[in-house]
């Protein structure tokens, strides 16, 4: 199994080509959308590379959940993330690090969660299985 | 004018690649601007035939039921300019096929100018450019709402190009 340094490397690469950003745009804690100008297609075309550079597959909706909230009131209120939100993200997203959001759980800052690290941590648990 | 940049198929091959000619017509309304006295294909619309032959090659292996349409060139380059008169060859291979979209990795390739080979075009044929193309599958349930069940990528020319490719492989092959 590769090590953490080497899947991180491989993930570079793999977002320098699908977003078209140069290598030291990329560090562990740049977010997709906000830093490396990540665009709704480009989460689709991320994941085929990824796919194909690990030979992993990667079921829909599991890197990148699509509307995990569906504006239901449990998990979402005032534009805010519930406690029972919070432990939705979690359970879907068990390789996402919430520490810093659920400081301030703004729904607008779910995109914010989507970082290189991220993926790498994703990768990580995918191979370890 | 019809908004068609292949001419026909010359292979088809479900769910795994396609090949597809364009011939070049200086009666063609792109070449009076484009440009007047030497008449260049647009880049632009080399990607586009690349595209319809990928579209309807990624469409095919879902029986047209998505509404696939081209969301990104990830990469493209071009070597030479292709001229009024040449026939270009789309070659495009299916890459990544999901639910939610798919990509092709598409090449083009012409006889070199000068050295035209009508009618056999890949025996000298030269590298005009490649490109790999990224499409999206409508989400099906927004589209619904918005466009009804109508499938306006694959309403009607686009579809009928693989009946007319299937006409040309029966002549080829002897039969009425």
């Amino acid at each position: 199994m590769p090590t953490q340094d080497e899947i991180y490397a491989k993930v570079s690469a793999t977002l320098v080509e699908a977003l078209n950003v140069d290598e030291d745009e990329i560090k562990p804690t740049a977010t997709l959308q906000g830093d490396l100008g990540a665009e709704s297609i480009d989460f689709l075309d991320i994941v085929f590379r990824l796919e194909r550079e690990f030979g992993i597959k990667i079921p829909r909706g599991e890197l990148f959940p699509e509307a995990i909230f569906q504006g239901d009131p449990e998990f979402v209120q005032d534009g805010k993330v519930t406690d029972k939100g919070l432990s939705e993200l979690k359970a879907r997203m068990p390789f996402a690090d919430l520490s810093g959001f659920e400081k301030n759980p703004e729904l607008t800052g779910i995109g914010d969660l989507f970082t290189v690290d991220m993926i790498t941590r994703y990768i990580q648990g995918k191979l370890g299985n | 004018m019809r908004w068609l940049w292949i001419d026909r198929f010359l292979e088809f091959h479900p769910g795994k690649s396609a090949r597809a000619v364009k011939n070049l017509s200086l009666a063609e309304d792109v070449f009076a601007e484009h440009f007047p006295g030497y008449p260049v294909m647009p880049a632009t619309l080399i990607l586009e035939g690349l595209a319809q032959t990928g579209g309807i090659l990624v469409g095919e292996a879902n029986d047209f039921q998505e509404k696939v349409v081209l969301a990104k060139i990830i990469h493209a380059v071009f070597h030479r300019e292709a001229l009024a008169g040449e026939q270009l060859i789309y070659d495009v291979e299916l890459l990544h096929l999901r639910p939610e979209g798919a990509s092709v990795q598409g090449k083009v390739t012409s006889a070199p100018i000068g050295d035209p080979v009508i009618g056999d075009p890949g025996k000298t044929a030269t590298a005009v450019g490649e490109a790999e193309i990224f499409f999206a599958h409508l989400d099906k349930a927004r589209s619904q709402q918005l466009f009804g069940d109508h499938n306006f990528v694959f309403s009607g020319e686009l579809k009928h190009m693989l009946g007319l490719a299937k006409v040309a492989a029966k002549k080829k092959n002897g039969e009425t």
